[in-house]
């Protein structure tokens, strides 16, 4: 899965926030790649560091958060010693973010038409008139109907799906090579969700993009994506296929939160919860981050469990990974 | 056997007061007119003792305006709500008193609907002894049953609510709720905020305490997979109305309502591997001014002429199954 084909390279990534209250370590020794036209899922609940991760690879990380190690490898190139002025020229052309609120691309004072022609312009020398044809194109591929009239609107008189799909339109106007997608149906509604999900995976199929998609729901990914990683507490725990993973989960942490899913549960019966609550990532002690709610927990464990790799193409990092009945 | 609740005929109508810029557009004579939301509109269902009903819909389809009216706090515009037999509106002080303490609301934001200056022990303890459901002098005790029911440490009674997850703040507000010996909980949205992890302790804490106290919930989620493994049965709402109800089993195997077809067809389930997304086509229409006849028939694969002109009313499709869809007269 590391080929050098890669168009993402993710290596040993760490990006640490330095607050008066101590060192948080959002992002904690993260690596994997995605190649042209695969969709990986990056999957963990609140505060994981699955945003932190995504704002990484876009350079985008303000103090008191900065990168301290790893690489990001982009078509091979580590965008990590970039200028900021190259990282300003991929931002928005090579590689795009969408977030969970459209807002963050969408300026609420000006036209879509502007914004999105301003897009492409920033980053190709382009007259004024294909510029908007190529936004109008944009507008229609993600299923906005009338496009050439909704180029005249103004974000708010779109409804919250709607304004999604400007914003992954914005972020594909220069055909990126990588989107990040952060929660981007996280707000919205089951058949406005499927809606996103149609046009990102019609998408990534027809134009070869390589896909990152965030969230915490487990579902969602194994609908959409070609792999998994698991996150919990800034670091990888599990990543493999997503058949892999979802049919015969090693972690503990993945069996729980698996088991935690109420349509995959007989009805009305208990769901095998795992206990406790996610730590806080400020000072967290050494060791496996997951033992005070792990079932296998062991001496051991208290200290810092390595990535091993039980099945080919399958990786887990626990002490004592869940293998049984399995070949 | 009584119903524990019926809701008849209930109806809810907002009007959005104009604004200042309105207002003065309106004197000028721009034909400026106040809006009035259909958020719910004519709906019929009824609950029985012990049962868990799920209520399913969209944004904006009018769930928690129906949740509100049937816990007291929202006075419908029509229509009324029978608790155990007996129209709510009709009740002496005593008996409406006895009715909202015995129909408790959980609400989605565990935080902003508790009081972050008191302790833990007063916003548990404090509506049992003023309704003289408990002595003063037992509220210690009292107060640490509960905790103990939910899974909350009592050792932290003293504590204040910003001291806490958002999974123990949802746990203290159902002891909140729990506190005035209710049989009947409204949950509105009441695991939605919570990590994945977290959801299913909760979850399971209602199945738990459904059982040990031999509850009743109206339980509404914009999530499906969560409505299916509670409830016993399903009411599905579309802009103001409900388009069909059946039990949970029946509904998730053969939906009737083409909505309802639509909605089971989008929700993401884990053993459906890279699938290829149908989606159901356009937005959810505005309930200010929406769509005639059928309200879902402009994003319906079947829609019919007389779709647009007639509201499809409930009807019978099966025992204890009713859907409000015209292909149901046709065959
Ligand atoms: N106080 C109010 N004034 C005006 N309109 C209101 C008011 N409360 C609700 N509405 C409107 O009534 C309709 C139904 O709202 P309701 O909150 O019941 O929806 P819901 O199904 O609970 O949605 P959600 O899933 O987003 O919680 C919406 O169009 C809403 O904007
Ligand atoms: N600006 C910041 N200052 C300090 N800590 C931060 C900041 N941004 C994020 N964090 C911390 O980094 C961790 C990961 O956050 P994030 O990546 O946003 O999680 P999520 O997985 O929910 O996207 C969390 O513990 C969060 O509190
Ligand atoms: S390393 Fe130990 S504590 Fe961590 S998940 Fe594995 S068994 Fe559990
Ligand atoms: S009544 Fe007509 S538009 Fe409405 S759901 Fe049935 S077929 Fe579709
Ligand atoms: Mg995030
Ligand atoms: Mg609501």
């Amino acid at each position: 899965m590391t080929s050098a084909r890669s168009t993402l390279q993710v290596e040993g990534l760490e990006t640490y926030f330095f607050t008066k209250a101590g060192v948080v370590k959002a992002v904690d020794g993260v690596s994997f790649a995605v190649g042209r036209g695969e969709v990986m899922g990056l999957v963990g609940e609140s505060g994981c560091g699955k945003s932190v991760t995504g704002f990484s690879i876009m350079g985008l990380v303000d103090p008191p958060g900065r990168i301290v190690g790893g690489q990001v490898l982009f078509n091979g190139e580590n965008l990590l010693t970039a200028s900021e002025e190259h990282m300003r020229a991929l931002r928005g052309s090579r590689i795009a973010m969408i977030f969970q609120d459209p807002m963050m691309t969408l300026n609420p004072v000006l036209r879509i038409d502007t914004q999105m022609i301003e897009t492409i312009r920033a980053h190709e020398r382009i007259d004024h008139a294909s510029a908007r044809q190529r936004a109008r194109d944009a507008l229609g591929q993600v299923g906005i109907p009338s496009p050439d009239e909704r180029l005249r609107a103004y974000p708010h008189q779109f409804s919250g799906g709607m304004r999604q799909r400007v914003a992954i339109a914005i972020a594909l106007l220069n055909k990126p090579d990588l989107i990040i997608a952060d929660e981007p149906t996280t707000a919205l509604d089951v058949t406005i969700q499927g809606q996103i999900l149609y046009e990102a995976q019609k998408l990534c199929r027809e134009l070869g993009m390589a896909l990152i998609w965030i969230t915490h729901d487990l579902a969602v990914v194994a609908g959409l994506a070609d792999k998994i990683c698991v996150m919990y507490a800034g670091k990888i725990v599990e990543q493999g296929l997503v058949d892999d993973v979802l049919d015969h989960p090693v972690h503990p942490y993945t069996v729980g939160l698996i088991g935690s899913v109420p349509s995959h549960n007989p009805r009305g019966q208990p769901l095998a919860q795992i206990p406790g609550m996610t730590p806080s990532l400020l000072n967290l002690p050494p060791g496996c981050a997951f033992r005070t709610r792990c079932s296998r927990a062991s001496g051991i464990c208290e200290q810092e469990p390595r990535l091993s790799e039980p099945r080919s193409g399958h990786k887990v990092r626990c002490f004592h990974p869940c293998l049984e009945g399995h070949a | 056997m009584n119903t524990m609740l019926e809701a008849r005929d209930l109806t809810k109508r907002f009007v959005k007061t104009l604004d200042l810029a309105g207002k003065i557009a309106q004197k000028l004579g721009a034909g400026v007119r106040e809006e009035v939301v259909h958020a719910v509109n004519h709906v019929d269902f009824s609950i029985d003792p012990g049962e868990v009903v799920g209520l399913v819909g969209e944004s904006g389809c009018g769930k928690s305006t129906v949740g509100r009216m049937v816990a007291g706090i929202l006075p419908p515009t029509e229509g009324k709500i029978l608790f155990k037999g007996t129209d709510v509106a009709g009740m002496d002080d005593a008996d409406s008193k006895t009715a909202a303490l015995q129909i408790q609301m959980i609400f989605q934001d565990p935080f902003a609907s508790l009081n972050p200056r008191m302790r833990v022990q007063d916003i548990i303890g404090e509506a049992p002894t003023i309704h003289g459901i408990i002595k003063r002098a037992e509220t210690a005790a009292y107060v640490e049953d509960i905790m103990l029911r939910v899974g909350l440490d009592p050792d932290y009674r003293r504590r204040y609510p910003h001291q806490f997850s958002g999974g123990q703040r949802q746990r203290i507000g159902i002891a909140r709720a729990l506190a005035v010996k209710p049989e009947f909980l409204v949950c509105d949205e009441a695991i939605a905020a919570l990590d994945v992890s977290i959801q299913a302790q909760v979850l399971n804490l209602f199945i738990g305490l459904r059982e040990d106290l031999n509850l009743t919930y109206l339980f509404i989620s914009h999530d499906l997979g969560v409505v299916e493994h509670i409830s016993d049965r399903v009411i599905i709402m579309y802009l103001g109305r409900i388009i069909e109800i059946a039990p949970t089993e029946e509904l998730f195997k053969s939906p009737n309502h083409p909505y309802t077809k639509a909605l089971l067809n989008e929700v993401p389930r884990l053993d459906a591997r890279r699938r290829d997304f149908a989606p159901v086509a356009g937005e959810i229409p505005s309930p200010i001014d929406p769509p005639s006849g059928c309200h879902f028939h402009p994003r319906c694969p079947h829609a019919t002429e007389r779709c647009r002109n007639e509201v499809p009313v409930l009807k019978a499709v099966a025992p204890g199954r009713v859907s409000a869809c015209h292909l149901n007269d046709t065959h």
